[in-house]
């Protein structure tokens, strides 16, 4: 059976302390699993051979969506995507993270699949997936970035030697949000920018987001500032089910009727970490949305990539989809 | 159960564990003669390979599957599906792909459709699991989903049905009158290599008719 799993010793604490007390005792040597849609094919492949496996989905307070002062909302790392997607809060108020995490794999991977889960997840590059020693694996090379790689899915911008992508289709949505991370360690709370959150491989190439070992993603504050915006999230992807994001938009705006007064755009799927296209925001504010205007934001989107030997398609796909996102405004 | 069939599984104990030792896992066979282990569907040689444990969960749980409480001896590593088929011998839970990719092991957790390959056994030890083989009625009439996709000709090889099965009661649990959209989108997570989607899709609609 290919379940064989290399032996791993369980645990299953049921509040937040005994959770941060285990991940802080077994450190790189704990697994933290909560839908386990991302952990078990490491461990099935025996990429993954964690000493201790912390199962948190017990931890029933990081579970749930409810309202901050000041009108946002948090939600705690352990919802369920299914959760995140049919909570009417989420819904009325921030229907981009909803129709993002809708998005997401399969019903069935929605339903046990977590927002802490679906944030913290490893890149699917399946190089590194399928256990080369790559740079992201703390070897010396890229297989994706070799003459005759298969790198269809991989990276057009800011690629530093590791040319994977960010997999995640809710991450985009929350950097969009302005959303917040809380995290919990060992040595307290600390809160960072959703933008902050994930890292970029010339900082730790062998990380996705900025936890450490010890860490515990414990919510995702969304403010109000963009509650009710007009929203705008597509994902492309060779199927409608199952498969990652070959590129994502996830866009807000709010206007005046006629002028876009503020936007937040930011992609999946085309960088290592969710790309947020902060010269088109710039260039939107304070103009009108003409054809030729809504031109011109494509071609900035693209602006900078850098694609391999099979993924140039990527750049007007990105265009593509800045394009209908404006013209949905 | 005479003392001699009893499975003997005791092999794969380690002499002491914190948290158990195998007097316990020996009382606990005693208590309860249902206790099932499935070594031997591995081989002693492939079972899976026990971490010199210190601690964490209990191997022995109680399983509600399909009705009915079964106690069976599971590793920290070992997932639903494992457990279910070659443990309980309810094999009418497939594995396709075993890493979340087809849905022919499809169960139901309460009320939910999860895959069975990527769900370890220990997460559902409190839970109602559903098997396709728990949906008769006591007389064996078919549940209606079943009656359905036989009356719409769903099944062509018949490998995915068992996990179809389950995602239209999952559905038809959550949503009695689902629209066809609503259908398609709630089986989406269901392969069918014989592409019988459409012969599915209208078993999903006469069965919620029925239901
Ligand atoms: C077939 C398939 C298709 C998929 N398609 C998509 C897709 O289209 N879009 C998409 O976005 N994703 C997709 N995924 C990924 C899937 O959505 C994610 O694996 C899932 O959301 C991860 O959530 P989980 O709770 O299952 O994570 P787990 O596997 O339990 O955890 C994932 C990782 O995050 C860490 N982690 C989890 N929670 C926390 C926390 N609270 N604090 C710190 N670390 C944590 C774990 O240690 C682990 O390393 C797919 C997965 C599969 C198997
Ligand atoms: S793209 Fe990154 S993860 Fe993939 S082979 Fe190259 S270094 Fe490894
Ligand atoms: S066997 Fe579980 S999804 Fe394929
Ligand atoms: S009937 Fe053959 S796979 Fe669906």
């Amino acid at each position: 059976m290919s379940d064989a799993m290399t032996g791993f010793e369980l645990y299953q604490p049921t509040d937040v302390e005994q959770a941060v007390d285990l991940i802080g005792r077994y450190g790189s040597r704990g697994w933290i699993l909560t839908g386990g849609y991302d952990s078990l094919d490491w461990f099935k492949d025996r990429v993954k051979a964690p000493q201790a496996v912390i199962d948190i989905q017990g931890v029933a307070e990081l579970r749930g969506v409810r309202p901050t002062d000041g009108g946002g909302i948090e939600i705690g790392a352990l919802t369920t995507l299914t959760e995140v997607t049919t909570s009417p809060t989420v819904r009325d108020r921030f229907r981009l993270l909803a129709d993002a995490a809708g998005e997401v794999a399969s019903p069935q991977i929605r339903n046990a699949g977590t927002l802490g889960g679906n944030l913290c997840q490893d890149t699917r590059c399946w190089y590194y997936r399928y256990g080369v020693d790559c740079y992201r694996a703390g070897g010396n090379t890229c297989y994706a970035a070799a003459p005759d790689a298969q790198n269809r899915e991989h990276a057009i911008f800011g690629a530093s030697r590791c040319v994977a992508v960010s997999p995640s289709d809710t991450a985009p949505a929350l950097v969009a949000l302005d959303a917040e991370m809380v995290v919990l360690g060992a040595g307290g709370e600390r809160v960072i920018r959703a933008e902050d959150f994930f890292m970029e491989p010339a900082v730790d190439i062998t990380r996705m987001t900025v936890l450490e070992p010890d860490e515990l993603l414990v919510s995702v504050r969304i403010p109000s500032t963009w509650a009710d915006a007009h929203f705008y999230f597509e994902k492309v992807a060779d199927r409608n089910s199952w498969d990652f994001a070959l590129a994502s938009i996830a866009a807000a705006f709010k206007t005046d009727g006629v002028r876009v007064e503020d936007a937040r755009i930011a992609f999946g799927a085309v960088q290592c970490t969710p790309r947020r296209m902060t010269r088109v925001e710039e260039w939107l504010r304070g103009r009108a949305l003409t054809p030729e205007g809504v031109d011109a934001a494509a071609a900035l989107a693209s602006k900078g990539a850098q694609p391999l030997a099979y993924n140039e398609y990527k750049i007007p796909l990105v265009q593509n989809l800045v394009k209908r996102a404006l013209r949905s405004v | 159960m005479s003392e001699t069939d009893r499975p003997t599984t005791t092999v794969l104990l380690p002499e002491s564990a914190g948290g158990w030792s195998r007097r316990d896992f020996i009382k606990g066979v005693i208590a309860s003669t249902v206790t099932v282990s499935g070594v031997s569907y591995f081989g002693a040689g492939c079972a899976s390979p026990l971490p010199a444990q210190t601690g964490g969960v209990e191997r022995l749980v109680s399983l509600s599957v399909n009705g009915q409480t079964r106690r069976v001896d599971v590793a920290p590593n070992e997932t639903l599906a494992t457990t279910l088929r070659y443990k309980l011998g309810l094999t009418g839970t497939k594995i396709g792909c075993n890493r979340a990719e087809c849905g022919a092991c499809t169960v139901l957790i309460g009320d939910v459709n999860h895959y069975a390959c990527s769900t370890l056994t220990h997460r559902v030890r409190d839970r109602e699991i559903t098997t396709v083989e728990g949906l008769e009625s006591g007389d064996g009439t078919l549940h209606p989903v079943q009656q359905a996709f036989i009356d719409e000709l769903g099944p062509q090889c018949g490998f995915c049905t068992p996990g179809q099965v389950m995602s239209a009661v999952a559905l038809l649990r959550a949503n009695p009158n689902p629209t066809r959209k609503e259908a398609q989108a709630a089986m989406s997570g269901n392969l069918c290599r014989c592409g019988a989607y459409d012969h599915y899709l209208n078993g999903v609609m006469r069965a919620a008719q029925e239901v």
